[in-house]
């Protein structure tokens, strides 16, 4: 019971009511009704106020098009407008006579990168004390915390990361201190003075969990449950169970009415992770103990969408499979800590080999603007082992796969017509060393051009600095 | 391909059967890189003899009766030369008995020289040098004092003679690091420092009959004497410094320690102060791809860094300094790669092609007063060359073929080993723990 999370841990709040008399007052509104309205959990008080930014209809012909889902198209056309994708196809594909037509021959198109595992915003630059916001470390159980809540817009990262890494959408996840860490937020790259001007409309909320040595050692170094591997079970197990209750509660409450449960803010977090409708993150190294949270997600009826940092999804690419769970892995980290030690730079190439779910995440502000060199080399080491791996599934390694596992892949990821136009050129194939990303549209806006220092993001931060401004 | 491919292994097989000192090895058909800023040579040779480089590039005959290593279609460099590194100190970094890079609880700082925690069998050796880095430059991290003691240059071979030069320079933080350890201030870092080489210097000038050792003295007497090389110049003083105006306060200490040999290390901040760097003739392993205002001393940190140094005519190179410096030394030939990416962003500055290898090879050898031994192959130099299946900066080639003082090096490693096991996840008739 120490985590009281059926306790009441706050006021009944009674919001997001869908039909508030607006001639009652707040307070008088419990207080002269014997019969209570009906409340719901509003699953969305802090929406996103993201609008794109203006666009002209733009066209990009004669260039290399990786189209994130598998596919590649040489000599193509790209043609985008009022934000949205219009058409990709060969060479013979029209163009409208009157719009803005950019010729990319010798050039490469990609959707803009998406990575899954970020912290930029929770844990900014400079990395003060006073900025580091991306654990809430004061208890194994967090679900009430919201990595939005933490983000700083001004974040000099968000602009690296979109200058230098093409990077347009990203999810910030909260750190792994915690079995339940809370929710991440999925954001559009955009520079913003607001966490919800960056907030990916209509995107889901996800879950962060935690597997292995950090949980453990940070509360068994306090002398607190979990000290051990088992111990973090134990916590898991009885959570969710807490969380089912929760979620049975409301569920009665929803079909007969009467009291309402007290609301538990974590839970509303686990309810709708139960519910299926906020995807599950989970920072898991080990192959076994990702065997056991398979298990474990069956035991209390969830999906895992992703485990993080899987450097071992190697040795059980077959299972992750079966249980359609992607693997978010880095290229070739390893040895900085225990359950690190068996990561080899074949693990995406594996994992892909075995057709389980691939991708390359960062969890660095500094890999972030070189995903797609991570994947080039996580691809150049599956070629060498013998595995038949096209540039074009490399680059769905950071678009549409990511997509898919933060569910968004129904608006962004890919280069198909009617999706947001998020999209990057890049100066060469974004698979060699010598490529960068020479201009990026978020929703068909030009927020980063090369060509023009005008188009270069400056963080409030970065101004009046020394360097401010500068190709970075 | 096929054909020089089948010939390489051949060749590699022979080799790796004698030893090969007194033997001659002739590397032909290859791309060159002579890994001092030239040009690539295509179609060049490398001649091996008794583990040294005795010519390298066009036209070099083949001696009679040399072993011939048909290198067609491949690149042939000297080995990469990791910068700055903690390799050979640390297998897993967060487990503190496999971590000999530090001794926060320890009574000594200056004095402590790597030499005896370096371990020629750690596994990031081994994985390293199947990446192509045959050398490294090996620091201490500072424990609770702004020294951190003497660092030394290793290579990778698959043998127990790891130590190249042993006590090849002191190293000391008076950046935030610095600060922090000298106990919350720059001005009590430089203090310390100042306080140090005072003390180092008595001790020398004692030892030659002048006052002893004060009993008063802040370092004890191992620390101090670790430290008069460093004051007489005798040894290198690798300064980690980030900020501009600290990069500035390090030039100004040869105005009261005027033998100081100093190199920096670090030093993102490098481009704005970069003619004074030049004009001091003071070397620098910088970090290639700081970009961000990761601490406040890095506030001006770009990619361009490095580019703009050099133009400005600093002796500049790559390290990878608290970055991932245990494991992964072989992303420097990723990040020289990015700083020959730079030339075409506008406004940007970066490393030609045979800049940024030099970066990696050459040009720390340089900084540590080595090349005339290392990190090149140029005649004299210690045979380590590296084979490649492709560009070495690129991100999809790898080695086929290592040698360090001329010794065919095993590419074989743990991760290797892993990647063989469970190229095919499933079990077969028996458990994975067979297969092997």
């Amino acid at each position: 019971m120490r985590y009281g999370y059926l306790a009441p841990l706050a006021a009944i709040a009674v919001v997001g009511c869908a039909n508030t008399t607006s001639a009652e007052g707040p307070s008088s509104a419990s207080a002269s009704a014997p019969k209570a309205e009906k409340v719901s959990i509003n699953e969305n008080p802090y929406p996103s106020t993201y609008k794109p930014y203006p666009g002209q209809p733009t066209a990009i012909r004669n260039v290399t098009i990786f189209d994130g889902e598998g596919g590649q198209i040489d000599n193509g056309v790209v043609f985008f407008t009022d934000g949205k994708i219009t058409a990709v196809g060969d060479a013979n594909t029209p163009i409208p006579a009157d719009i803005m037509v950019l010729d990319g021959t010798g050039k490469f198109v990609t959707p803009g990168i998406i990575d899954i595992h970020s912290h930029l915003g929770d844990y900014p630059s400079p990395g003060v004390a006073a900025h580091s916001d991306g654990n809430e470390a004061t208890s194994p159980v967090t679900a009430d915390v919201w990595a939005e809540h933490s983000v700083w817009p001004q974040d000099p990262g968000f602009s690296r990361a979109l200058a230098n890494g093409g990077v347009t959408s990203l999810q910030i996840l909260p750190g792994s201190a915690n079995l339940f860490g809370g929710r991440s937020v999925t954001l559009k790259n955009v520079p913003a003075r607001t966490m919800q001007a960056m907030k990916f409309p209509g995107a889901p909320y996800g879950l962060k969990m935690a597997c292995g040595e950090n949980p453990k050692r940070v509360y068994g170094s306090r002398n607190q449950k979990p000290a051990s591997r088992m111990g973090n079970l134990a916590v898991n197990r009885q959570t969710w169970a807490r969380a089912a209750e929760y979620k049975a509660r409301w569920d009665e409450y929803e079909r007969k009415g009467g009291t309402p449960p007290a609301r538990d803010i974590g839970m509303d977090t686990l309810k709708a992770a139960l519910e299926g409708k906020i995807q599950i993150h989970n920072h898991c190294y080990r192959a076994d103990e990702m065997a056991i949270v398979i298990d474990m997600a069956k035991e209390f009826g969830y999906k895992v969408s992703t485990f993080h940092h899987a450097v071992e999804s190697y040795k059980i690419a077959d299972l992750l499979r079966e249980n359609n769970i992607c693997s978010a892995v880095w290229a070739d980290w390893w040895g900085f800590k225990m359950e690190s030690y068996d990561g080899i730079p074949e693990n995406a190439a594996i994992i892909q080999n075995a057709n389980a779910c691939t991708i390359i995440h960062s969890d660095d502000q500094d890999q972030i603007q070189r995903l797609n060199q991570e994947a080039a080399k996580a691809l150049g080491d599956g070629r060498r082992m013998g595995f038949n791996i096209s540039d074009a599934t490399a680059i769905r390694w950071l678009t549409y796969n990511p997509a898919m596992a933060m569910g968004i892949a129904d608006k962004t990821g890919s280069l198909k017509p009617g999706k947001m136009a998020d999209v990057v050129l890049w100066n060469a194939n974004p698979l060699s060393v010598y490529a960068r990303p020479e201009k990026v549209w978020v929703d068909g806006a030009l927020l980063y051009d090369a060509n023009d220092p005008k188009r270069r993001p400056v963080s409030d931060f970065e101004l009046g600095q020394p360097g401010e401004g500068d190709t970075k | 391909m096929m054909r020089s491919l089948l010939s390489l292994s051949v060749a590699a097989a022979a080799l790796l059967a004698s030893p090969v000192l007194a033997q001659t090895v002739a590397i032909t058909g290859g791309k060159v890189v002579i890994g001092d800023g030239s040009a690539p040579i295509e179609g060049g040779t490398v001649v091996l003899r008794d583990g040294k480089v005795i010519a390298a590039g066009s036209g070099v005959a083949v001696p009679a009766g040399a072993q011939v290593v048909d290198a067609t279609g491949k690149w042939v460099t000297p080995g990469l030369f990791a910068g700055f590194s903690r390799l050979g100190l640390v297998e897993v970094e967060a487990v503190n008995e496999t971590n000999d890079s530090s001794a926060s609880r320890g009574e000594f700082s200056a004095a402590i020289d790597v030499t005896p925690a370096i371990n020629p069998k750690v596994s990031a050796v081994a994985v390293n040098r199947a990446a192509g880095i045959t050398r490294a430059v090996v620091a201490p991290i500072a424990p609770a004092a702004i020294f951190a003691g003497m660092g030394a240059v290793i290579d990778l071979g698959d043998d127990y003679n790891a130590v190249t030069k042993g006590r090849a320079f002191q190293f000391v933080e008076l950046g935030e690091t610095g600060s922090a350890k000298a106990g919350g201030s720059r001005a009590s870092a430089f203090l310390e420092f100042r306080n140090a080489l005072i003390e180092a210097r008595a001790l020398a000038n004692g030892q030659r009959g002048v006052p002893a050792h004060p009993h008063d003295a802040l370092l004890n007497r191992q620390d101090a004497a670790a430290l008069v090389p460093v004051v007489n110049g005798e040894m290198r003083l690798l300064v980690h410094v980030e900020r501009a105006a600290d990069i500035l306060n390090v030039l100004k200490l040869r105005e009261e320690f005027p033998a100081l040999k100093l190199v920096l290390a670090g030093v993102s901040e490098g481009w704005l102060v970069a003619n004074q760097i030049a004009a001091a003739g003071v070397p620098v392993i910088a970090s290639a791809l700081n970009d961000l205002p990761s601490e406040f001393e890095k506030t001006a940190a770009t990619q361009s860094n490095i580019g703009r140094m050099k133009r400005a005519g600093v002796t500049v190179s790559i390290g990878m300094i608290n970055d991932n410096d245990a494991h992964r030394l072989h992303y420097s030939p990723q990040y020289a790669g990015n700083l020959v990416a730079l030339q075409r962003i506008p406004g940007a500055s970066g490393l030609t092609w045979d800049q940024a290898f030099a970066a990696i090879s050459s040009g720390p050898a340089q900084a540590l007063g080595i090349d005339a031994m290392l990190g090149s192959l140029k005649p004299g130099r210690q045979g380590d060359v590296v084979i490649w299946d492709g560009d070495p900066l690129e991100l999809s080639s790898a080695p086929v073929a290592v040698m360090i003082d001329g010794v065919q090096q095993p590419l074989d490693n743990r991760q290797a080993r892993l990647r063989d096991r469970y190229r095919t996840p499933q079990e077969g008739a028996l458990p994975k723990a067979y297969d092997r």
